[in-house]
């Protein structure tokens, strides 16, 4: 990156209290939590969509904070999985393969879509792995 | 050369897993302002789209709407969108020029007749018989007519060609006009702002691709995913608005503190653009952020609709219906600060509701 990094920033003034949209989507979350717990319906919430200000997004995550697991996907660039301190509420960040940040979803879930395996995966793996067998067991003989 | 793979072989050919697909069009998705539930049913769309041939005319323009979309912060998506789709004309992306450039437009449209995406960037002059801006000794005005003839839809992409735009300023001296001005009978889906937000621009085709069809539009021709709220009530810096906090210059603590910019001329109370959440420069901040008011840049007419720093309660002289009527709507605001009852809020939408409605018939 440029010298422009270098340059410090800082935001007089603003106190981050005063425009939070953290508060309300912290309580969206606990009502998607609720959900889950009682009909297992799953949520996702692109945090692209809202209006965040300067800190905004630093302090939900860090009211977020970081639980048990701590996954990352290499698939189109480097995708994290975190469990967040509350169970079954997920941060999935999605970066481009030049590390951009892509998009970025809360999903409260018991496994987001992207630690599962995907089903079309499976019969082709399976395929795979008697072909590497063969192989193997061709070879020894 | 076309070939016939869907989007979701092209994929797999070139070693993209499923997840890596799934996080491709999450990412769509999110490009196109669709909610996260509906991953599922653009996968499926995605896995079976098929190629479509794109034609970009660049008309009076300053190229910045080009600029912007090549700017856009999803590189991975943006190369797949545009790998996907057959850009087969493009003043500043091609390597083509003259006849040869021209040739393949020709060839593109006749075997896509009827079929392909038409994207115009730039106002068309029609002062002058039109010659005021002219390629390959065409004018613009004439190339529109016979390019849109055979094309499926038309994507007016920037003010200038979905407005006019500032080659329209007063006193118009090309004789400029929007590309609905002279075209009808063809779905027409403006996207305007000064330039477009990149991601914008890169979610209406990623749109087209997904389902084959224009977006949902508003009043104005343009996508409610992204102009369907003004951005005033997307504005992190309401709260401020709501309690009368305003800055009264670009220096004063009001303006250090990041409080209102209404006074100093912010027209995000009738201005419809995504600039409050999707931002800038990979969102990065946009104007208001940044300590300067919106300047109304995806509006018709923002040009000519009195001073940029002039608040929007300020009736101006000659800004004729449009900033009249938000100053009726705006004057109990500016005037008792902070004061604006759930009434005056219904007037000024539905004010600007009729405002908008009015200028579709062009003068």
């Amino acid at each position: 990156m440029s010298g422009l990094d270098a340059i410090a920033v800082k935001v007089e003034g603003f106190a981050a209290g005063d425009a939070a949209n953290a508060i309300p989507l912290l309580h969206e979350i606990r009502h998607a939590l609720l959900r889950l717990a009682e009909t297992g319906e799953p949520t996702t919430i692109d945090l692209s969509a809202i209006p965040f200000g300067p800190g905004d997004r630093d302090k939900l995550f860090e009211a977020l904070g970081e639980g048990e697991v701590s996954a990352s996907v290499d698939a189109l660039g480097e995708t994290r999985v975190n469990e967040t301190r509350y169970p079954g509420v997920w941060v999935v960040h999605h970066n481009s393969p030049t590390g951009d940040e892509l998009v970025t979803h809360i999903e409260v879930t018991r496994l987001p879509s992207m630690l599962t395996t995907p089903e079309e995966d499976l019969g082709e793996a399976a395929a795979q792995l008697a072909a590497d067998l063969d192989t193997d067991s061709t070879d020894n003989s | 050369m076309k070939d016939d793979l869907t989007l979701g072989e092209r994929l797999r050919q070139r070693g993209v897993s499923r997840r890596g697909f799934l996080k491709y069009c999450a990412t769509t998705a999110s490009m196109m302002a669709l909610p996260p539930s509906m991953i599922p049913a653009i996968a499926a769309s995605l896995e079976k789209a098929k190629r479509p041939s794109v034609i970009w005319l660049s008309f009076q323009e300053c190229t910045g709407c080009t600029e912007s979309l090549t700017r856009s912060h999803a590189p991975t998506v943006e190369s797949l969108i545009f790998d996907h789709i057959s850009l087969d004309y493009h003043h500043t992306l091609q390597a083509a020029a003259g006849d040869g450039a021209e040739h393949a437009r020709e060839e593109a449209m006749k075997g896509n007749w009827g079929k392909y995406l038409l994207v115009v960037d730039g106002s068309i002059p029609t002062g002058e018989n039109g010659n005021y801006s002219t390629i390959a000794g065409i004018s613009n005005l004439a190339m529109l007519e016979e390019v849109a003839e055979g094309a499926a839809a038309i994507v007016a992409v920037g003010t200038c060609a979905a407005y006019g735009g500032l080659p329209m300023a007063n006193p118009n001296p090309t004789g400029a006009k929007s590309v609905s001005d002279l075209v009808s009978g063809k779905p027409i889906l403006n996207v305007p702002g000064c330039p477009p937000i990149p991601t914008v621009i890169s979610g209406v085709l990623a749109h087209y691709l997904t389902f084959g069809t224009l977006p949902e539009l508003d009043a104005l021709g343009r996508p409610k995913a992204f102009y369907g709220q003004n951005i005033h009530d997307r504005c992190y810096r309401r709260p401020f608005y709501e309690r009368g906090e305003f800055a009264e210059t670009f220096d004063d603590e009001g303006a250090k503190k990041g409080w209102c910019l209404y006074k100093l001329g912010c027209k995000g109370p009738t201005t419809y653009n995504a600039c409050a959440t999707a931002k800038w420069n990979e969102g990065t901040s946009w104007p208001v952020e940044s300590g300067h008011g919106c300047i109304g840049c995806s509006e018709p007419n923002f040009w000519d609709a009195g001073p940029f720093y002039q608040a929007l309660s300020v009736p101006t002289g000659d800004a004729g219906n449009t900033l009249l009527s938000a100053a009726a709507a705006g004057v109990a605001a500016g005037v008792a600060v902070g004061f604006l009852n759930k009434r005056n809020k219904a007037q000024a939408a539905e004010a600007h509701e009729q405002v908008s409605a009015d200028d579709l018939s062009k003068d």
